[in-house]
């Protein structure tokens, strides 16, 4: 076959636009420039008077007050507030009495107090909360039921016989929650555990939904100390399966001097409204189920402020604050847990160090101890 | 009015002269739009209304101002003012009327002025001469066939987001390279009809 008759019958594509050119043999130009101006000014005269016509006709009356709340929103687009996307919560704000003004968790107190003052509504001081993560059997503690082979998302995993974690509870690893993340705030550790970095962490919850496992939840951040585990089967099937789970001991409902912690289910929960995250449970468990988020704990050390009402000897739950009524006390250093509750307690504010210095408010820990008073 | 001849013109501006897979025009909006499937039907739909309004609009000024005083040399600006009139007088209209509407097409009513078959549309039909119908029929089969391409491509990224495409394919590389290979497809509609 010549190369001429594949040409001929091969369909060549239309590519562009048609139109011919036509060619003029003489043509006007003063005349023409000057019509063509007045007609390209007409035509963009009656658009330009059409468009505000419509403008006008058909313009909507929004209350600029939603446009000031979408302006101090943290404006992540996360649906933590419940509402599909930021200008859906500022117009229910401005809009609905009944909307709360601190729903936008991102933004923090900071934000509902903005909102507060251009809705003209009350804000409700909410205290800061973080993501946290109730599995520790990464793949170097924890056994697994199967090889999977698949899409490596951990709601694709689930579908597979609940997933390839000898644990039904388990966190599966494959990383939905980083991916949900949308502050970025989730990195996937090396043993397949989300880690979540409390900088970033805004509590919106996006990754709480994700979880097909639900292993993650939202808690305050000032309870660093967590019962890492969600299993409710009973100790011995916990043990085969996992090195870190909670197997119900109880140890640890003994041990808190707060009775924070409560067994059901065969699982041990810690009451964050009555946890003074003293620490003493972490090191009792027999399974080291549960983590402390903030392992280094500074000491305390009592100043001379001191009056020696012997507060803090009562209140410290490993007995290191010791002295004479009436004359300054001291901190054994090698018994203190840096658990700070002598810190809040002191009426004289003599004592410094442990975390609880550099917070200022926790007005909620005064269930212990009320009649020191 | 015959129906053949309207019928005629649908199926070669939607199918054997696609204005994507074979004109090559309005790909950056196809690119851009095609990632999801809600967006590309939401895009397609309000592109079919503005595409007809438009085709209107433009053949009546072409053929009632520029041919009778000569100044069809005018053609790209005026036919993009006219497009560019509409998409705004529609934005505040559709913002009025309906609001559910406004929110879920949001910006893409305004990426319609920046789509090439916007402007091509007017122009093939001044350049071929159509009557009223007959562009208006134009403008509704590039409307029909620019959804057709977008909803195909929709589709098929939707699976590649999950495919194990290599590392230097991802993303755009390998939307091009499957357009590319459905434009191949949609030449085998060449000769369905002879215009």
């Amino acid at each position: 076959m010549e190369i001429g008759r594949i040409i001929d019958v091969m369909p060549l594509p239309l590519v562009g636009v048609g139109g011919g050119i036509e060619a003029k043999e003489s043509v006007e130009l003063m005349h023409l420039l000057k019509f063509t101006l007045a007609f390209v000014a007409g035509v963009a005269a009656i658009f330009g008077l059409g468009l505000a016509v419509t403008a006008k006709k058909f313009a909507v009356k929004m209350d600029p007050r939603i446009d000031q709340v979408k302006e101090v929103l943290a404006n992540a687009h996360c649906g933590a507030c419940g509402y599909a996307g930021c200008a859906a919560y500022a117009e229910a704000v401005v809009t609905d009495p009944n909307v709360a003004v601190n729903l936008c968790t991102p933004g923090g107190n900071k934000c509902a107090e903005a909102v507060a003052q251009i809705t003209g509504k009350v804000a409700e001081k909410s205290d800061p909360k973080i993501a946290r993560l109730y599995c520790q059997g990464g793949t170097s503690r924890s056994l697994k039921k199967f090889k999977y082979e698949g899409v490596m998302d951990c709601r694709a995993a689930v579908i597979a016989a609940g997933g390839d974690k000898s644990c039904i509870y388990g966190c599966l690893g494959y990383g939905s929650c980083e991916r949900a993340c949308p502050f970025n705030a989730i990195d996937m550790s090396a043993d397949g555990l989300p880690v979540i970095n409390p900088e970033k962490c805004t509590a919106c919850g996006k990754c709480v939904s994700t979880c097909p496992k639900m292993v993650l939840e939202l808690g305050p951040v000032d309870g660093p100390v967590v019962i890492s585990c969600h299993s409710k089967d009973k100790g011995p099937i916990v043990r085969k399966v996992c090195k870190v789970g909670c197997i119900a001991c109880g140890t640890c409902v003994k041990t808190c001097p707060y009775e924070a912690i409560t067994l059901d289910n065969y699982l041990a929960r810690i009451d964050f409204d009555k946890c003074q995250s003293c620490g003493l449970c972490v090191s009792k468990c027999p399974t080291k189920a549960i983590y402390d988020y903030m392992p280094e704990r500074e000491v305390a050390y009592i100043t001379d402020k001191c009056n020696g009402c012997t507060i803090c000897s009562k209140v410290c739950p490993v007995d290191a604050a010791s002295g004479v009524i009436k004359e300054k006390h001291k901190i054994d250093e090698s018994r203190c847990i840096g658990c700070g509750i002598c810190v809040v307690k002191c009426p004289k504010k003599a004592i410094i160090g442990t975390f609880r210095a550099s917070r200022n408010s926790l007005a909620e820990l005064d269930m212990v101890s009320s009649e020191c008073h | 009015m015959e129906f053949g001849r309207l019928f005629e013109l649908v199926i070669a501006a939607s199918l054997i002269n696609n204005f994507v897979f074979t004109r090559f025009l309005g790909l950056c909006i196809f690119f851009g739009v095609s990632k999801k499937m809600e967006t590309a039907v939401g895009m397609s739909i309000t592109f079919i209304a503005v595409m007809v309004v438009s085709a209107a609009f433009s053949w009546l000024i072409f053929n009632y101002v520029m041919l009778p005083f000569d100044i069809t040399f005018l053609k790209i600006v005026i036919f993009i003012g006219v497009v560019a009139a509409l998409v705004q007088a529609s934005d505040s209209i559709v913002r009025k009327v309906s609001p559910a509407l406004y929110y879920k097409l949001g910006v893409y009513l305004a990426l319609i002025a920046t789509n090439c078959i916007i402007i091509a549309v007017p122009l093939i039909n001044a350049g071929e001469g159509y009557s009223f119908i007959e562009s208006l029929f134009f403008g509704f089969g590039s409307g029909v066939g620019f959804a057709l391409a977008l909803i195909i491509m929709a589709s098929i990224r939707e699976k590649l987001e999950l495919a194990n495409v290599p590392e230097p394919f991802k993303g755009m590389p390998i939307a091009f390279v499957t357009t590319g290979l459905i434009a191949l497809a949609f030449t085998g509609f060449a000769g369905l009809i002879t215009l």
